[in-house]
């Protein structure tokens, strides 16, 4: 089985350096990308490829390349935006890219560049990553050493910039238009959209943002083709994913699995089941903001489409598996409390909304919770639905609460019957 | 005043876009990492560096948590308390760094060595409980492994 993400990752944690990645195979793809193909080429082999963006949303990337405007009087300069800004709880995934395998991100990011005929890339790193910001640094350096980088890179007559921005926290960072604002040094409140970012980001400007593990395909597709991409998976999106898990099951962990693996074999075989004793009782498949799905779902192929028939998504591929030794109100009341935490205080239902479910949540879980606090909890899961929010931090946030009142009902009547939290604490 | 390191740095960053305010988290990253925190002085200093008013660099750094607009102890520690390691025994971990540095979140240790804070999930799901002490990623945290880790911090 090819594993094109990790293959270059090295056993003893050190990052892949510019000669390792040059040895296998690395810089080719952008070679190809700017002395071979024009930039229509390139957003037609991604969008054959059906690559879909692995930030969580599965928006397909060559689709979305395609909407930036280019040709004769159209806005210039056009940027790229990397969202390194990995923060959605239970996801540890795009850190391995970061860590271990810096230029493949940094070619991505410059070969998407090339493609909406633009300037340059900024990567937008989460400050707590401070090893990753160490080796990106050093690789951006080597890169524009190498003349990967920079004025006229290999003779094609095309400038590439890559700069690196630090961030200092907020998980709304991490929301693209978010990101914007925060890239422009501005809290990082969202925007509304339309524009799109594709055709008013950065300063106003075109800007196509892409999550890391999505960029560090691209080279892959570039120099294999989009049917060697789509033969990866065993769904209809193409490629391979990186999956993890989380929680108490016996060997927590990332793999590099085709798209569509399913969550039963991902918890079973690679993370080992459950410790001993224990039993799954449900689980987010991809971070804080999906929906809990429960053991009868185990074989859900987890892809963009599939998971969505049983009411969740694969979000960032990451699992997060609740055990029946833990409290599934206790639990949502943590994933409320982050997310009320991390409103930017913008829209009001989300920052009114979460904080009062997390009130809520709070008294049922310290045996203080009432009967009428569930009807409650369902309807704010309404008024922060999609379409009353500016992004989807809100609805985000209403995804594990109307799915843990759905399957743990009741755990959560037990609790406002005994007037305590049954679970040891 | 701005030192002349920490105004070439915020120069160097300033540069890498089209706008000076853009590089206005980096200036307060840049003066912090000096400094240990962004005093009313400091910025007032890079706001003024930057072309904007003291008011609008302030609404930017009271936003973002990694930025400390009060003094902090000579170490920081940032401890996850988002649900994996909530899952994995954070509640337990958190009580013991609590009683053994007797402070609360947002509190500095009487000797000024420590200053503990919760942060959102920090990555490394798979290795939680986590926290980090400056720059510093610590994993698979029990209450013994906090003490020896706490030694190594002067």
């Amino acid at each position: 089985m090819e594993k094109p993400l990790t293959a270059r990752i090295r056993p003893d944690g050190e990052a892949v350096d510019l000669k390792a990645y040059e040895r296998a195979g690395g810089y080719q793809a952008l070679r190809k990308a700017l002395l071979e193909k024009s930039p229509k080429e390139l957003i037609e082999e991604v969008k054959d490829s059906n690559l879909r963006g692995r930030g969580g949303a599965g928006f397909p990337t060559g689709l979305k390349w395609s909407l930036v405007p280019t040709g004769d009087g159209t806005p210039q300069p056009r940027y790229v935006a990397v969202n390194a800004d990995e923060m959605e709880p239970g996801t540890f995934k795009d850190r391995l890219l970061l860590e271990g395998d810096p230029h493949s991100v940094i070619e991505g990011a410059a070969i998407a560049v090339r493609a909406i005929e633009g300037s340059a890339a900024y990567i937008f790193l989460r400050g707590e990553y401070v090893l990753a910001a160490q080796r990106l640094r050093r690789a951006i350096g080597e890169a524009y050493a190498a003349g990967y980088l920079g004025k006229n890179v290999l003779g094609s007559g095309c400038d590439i910039e890559v700069h690196l921005h630090i961030s200092a926290g907020r998980y709304m960072c991490g929301e693209e238009t978010g990101l914007l604002n925060a890239l422009e040094g501005k809290r990082a409140n969202p925007r509304t959209k339309p524009p799109f970012p594709v055709a008013s980001g950065l300063w106003g400007k075109p800007t196509v943002i892409n999550n890391v593990e999505t960029l560090a395909n691209v080279p892959h597709i570039i120099n294999n083709g989009a049917e060697w991409f789509k033969s990866l998976s065993r769904s209809k999106d193409g490629g391979t994913k990186l999956y993890g898990a989380s929680g108490k099951v016996k060997r927590p962990g990332l793999w590099e699995l085709p798209m569509g693996t399913t969550a039963r074999e991902i918890l079973e075989e690679h993370a080992g089941g459950m410790r001993d004793g224990l039993k799954l009782r449900g689980f987010l498949p991809g971070g804080a903001s999906t929906d809990f799905l429960t053991a009868e779902h185990l074989d859900v192929k987890m892809d963009f489409t599939e998971v969505q028939k049983f009411g969740s998504r694969m979000g960032t591929g990451t699992i997060i598996v609740l055990d029946d030794a833990t409290c599934p109100v206790g639990m949502t009341l943590n994933l409320e409390h982050f997310f009320a935490q991390e409103s930017c205080g913008w829209c009001t239902p989300c920052w009114s909304g979460l904080s009062w479910a997390e009130r809520i949540l709070q008294a049922i879980e310290d045996g203080r919770g009432e009967d009428r606090d569930l009807d409650d909890l369902e309807a704010i899961t309404k008024f922060v639905a999609p379409g009353n929010t500016f992004c989807a931090l809100a609805p985000g946030a209403a995804e594990p609460l109307q799915s843990a009142l759905k399957y743990f009902r009741g755990d959560f009547e037990r609790h406002i019957r005994e007037k305590r939290c049954p679970w040891p604490s | 005043m701005l030192t002349p390191e920490e105004q070439r740095e915020i120069e160097q960053e300033a540069a890498s876009y089209p706008e000076r305010r853009a590089a206005s988290i980096d200036a307060l990253r840049i003066v912090q990492r000096r400094r240990g925190w962004v005093s009313d002085e400091a910025l007032a200093d890079v706001a003024e560096l930057l072309g904007m008013s003291p008011a609008e660099l302030e609404s930017v750094a009271t936003f973002y948590n990694l930025i400390f607009r009060k003094p902090v102890g000579r170490h920081v520690i940032l401890i996850c308390d988002s649900v994996s390691c909530w899952i994995m025994g954070y509640t337990k971990v958190r009580d013991h760094l609590k009683a053994r540095l007797g402070i609360n979140f947002g509190e500095t240790t009487s000797d000024g060595r420590f200053t503990l804070l919760p942060i959102v999930c920090l990555g490394a799901c798979d290795r939680a409980p986590v926290m980090m002490v400056d720059e510093d990623t610590h994993l698979d945290l029990t209450p013994a492994r906090i003490d020896a880790i706490l030694e190594r911090y002067e």
